[in-house]
């Protein structure tokens, strides 16, 4: 993420910037930022841990709302980190700007009275654990199986929205196709099923 | 080219972007909440506006503070605190981070985000969040139904935004802010380069859709549904006293300003002039004097643009909520798509 500070093209530089020289040239990440770059992922993981959990354990609605919305912003955050800015910036966009308002204007309209509902409880809340356990080791093992001994490149830059347009529209353009048209069939079953007449 | 060569730490360059970054937020919205709001107003309304507090009232805003600052700060019984303390925060976050990828000068901006616009869409819709939790831990119906009014209204009038600059996207060929500059910088219109190429004179549709969609997303006047005072006291913020309403306040009009820049750096040539004044004057399109001058430049065109904002406000009766939703879905909505189209089809035709 440091990288971006100092892309090669512009460099982000502030007001006044040229007037004290304030950019500096491509310079590697020192040591320390690399270790602040691993903490912050850190952190960010973190929160993004225990703001899943208290999403599932809450006993308000609105709250778990406001949980999962914390959850979705750390993924963003961690997006950044990993110099996909795209993907970032899209996560930002459809899920804390689209999903996450459609879904808190929904509870708010239907049923989001303040304090504790003690009946916001499911039966089968241990079968649900065990799924999420035994995908977590899952996706793991795997991840950990095929990258765990890869590193990140030192010259690491952040992704360019070209690149990523460059790939959807060559590489991945029949996925993306696909979900158009399943995208769209969505879109006009919701306009019939919500017809009267 | 820099004029003062001085190398500056990662951290150095850190604190500096935060102070400016607080600076180009607050000083715009305490400006044109001075001039416009205070002063603009009361003379198209044959009054003198704010006289006590300093020459012509120019320290209102001062003892506007004061005041806010000492007011008790107010939770309902009933209320959700933690929601209900934490949400303005969100709102004002909303325009800080939305500040980050204006550029003030080729080299004078925040973050140079290689998806500039996008991101910037993307953050101003996090203010809805922060509307949605006051509206809610209020637990008042007014603020309730504030809150809700100001969802519907401002997921309605993100899209037409989006659509619009789209229009402005496809003819820069990049989402960056600063490469948008650049593309207006050298950029001809009709083969004459003395105007650069704003892209106001060809994308004026998506000026217009953009600057409807911004008055709608800042619920200023005709779209003020979701605060209407004559059916909902002040909607979401009815609760709110002292120093938080303070923040949705400064919020709201730092958000306007910073719309204003995004609309100009997009439509109106950002940080730079035409080039038959740096012919004038000498020096290149894109110099380094720039840094010191873009500020200044972007000033002038946000105060254009904001007044127009501001005048708008104060002339135009509130929509009822369905005028409000059929504007949206039903004209803007489609007249985007058109204007996508039109410039899709000229750019492939012309370049």
């Amino acid at each position: 993420m440091y990288s971006r500070q100092t892309s090669p093209k512009e460099g982000a530089k502030v007001i006044l910037g040229n007037l004290l020289s304030l950019a500096a040239e491509n310079t590697p990440l020192s040591e320390t930022g690399e270790w602040i770059a691993n903490g912050f992922f850190y952190v960010v993981a973190a929160v993004a841990v225990a703001a899943a959990l208290k999403m599932v354990t809450t006993k308000n609605v609105v709250h778990a709302a406001l949980y999962l919305l914390v959850v979705l912003s750390s993924v963003a955050a961690t997006y950044i980190v990993l110099g996909a800015e795209f993907a970032a910036a899209t996560q930002v966009m459809v899920y804390l700007g689209a999903v996450m308002v459609l879904m808190l204007f929904g509870v708010m309209l239907t049923r989001a009275q303040i304090g504790k509902e003690d009946n916001l409880d499911y039966d089968h809340k241990w079968l649900g654990a065990l799924v999420a356990t035994a995908m977590a080791a899952v996706m793991g093992y795997s991840l950990w199986e095929y990258f765990g001994s890869k590193t990140m490149p030192d010259d690491m830059a952040p992704q360019r929205t070209s690149e990523v347009s460059g790939e959807i529209f060559s590489t991945f353009i029949v996925p993306f196709e696909a979900l158009s048209v399943l995208l769209l069939a969505a879109l006009i079953g919701a306009v019939v099923v919500a017809r009267k007449d | 080219m820099s004029l003062l060569a001085i190398e500056l730490a990662y951290w150095q360059i850190t604190v500096i972007k935060l102070v400016f970054s607080i600076v180009a937020v607050l000083i715009p919205a305490g400006a044109t909440v001075y001039l416009y709001l205070f002063k603009m107003v009361s003379f198209m309304q044959s009054r003198l506006g704010p006289m006590e507090a300093g020459p012509f009232g120019s320290l209102q805003l001062l003892a506007e503070l004061g005041k806010s600052a000492q007011k008790e700060d107010i939770f309902p019984e009933k209320a959700d605190r933690y929601v209900y303390a934490f949400a303005p925060y969100v709102v004002i976050v909303s325009s800080f981070l939305l500040v980050l990828v204006v550029p003030f000068g080729p080299n004078a901006m925040f973050a140079n985000y290689d998806t500039g616009i996008f991101f910037a869409l993307g953050v101003s819709s996090l203010s809805v969040i922060g509307i949605l939790m006051a509206g809610w831990a209020s637990a008042s119906k007014y603020s309730m139904l504030g809150g809700l009014r100001a969802a519907g209204q401002l997921i309605a009038y993100e899209l037409p935004m989006i659509l619009a600059v789209v229009g402005v996207v496809i003819q820069a060929g990049t989402m960056n802010m600063q490469g948008i500059v650049t593309a207006q910088i050298e950029g001809e219109i009709f083969g004459m380069g003395a105007l650069g190429n704003p892209f106001i004179l060809t994308q004026f549709m998506g000026f217009l859709i953009f600057m409807v969609a911004v008055q709608a997303e800042l619920t200023q006047t005709p779209f003020d549904m979701p605060i209407a005072e004559s059916e909902l006291v002040t909607g979401y913020m009815t609760e709110y006293s002292g120093f938080r309403f303070l923040m949705f306040f400064i919020g709201e009009f730092a958000t306007a300003n910073i719309f204003a820049f995004i609309a100009s750096t997009l439509f109106l040539g950002g940080w730079s002039v035409p080039p038959f004044v740096t012919d004038m004057i000498g020096i290149e399109a894109d110099s380094a004097w720039f840094d010191l001058l873009g500020p200044g430049v972007m000033a002038v065109k946000m105060l254009a643009i904001t007044f127009v904002i501001y005048w708008v406000r104060f002339t135009y009766p509130r929509f009822r909520e369905d005028q409000l939703q059929r504007l949206a879905w039903k004209l803007l909505i489609p007249l985007a798509l058109v204007n996508i189209v039109a410039t899709a089809v000229l750019k492939v035709v012309f370049v």
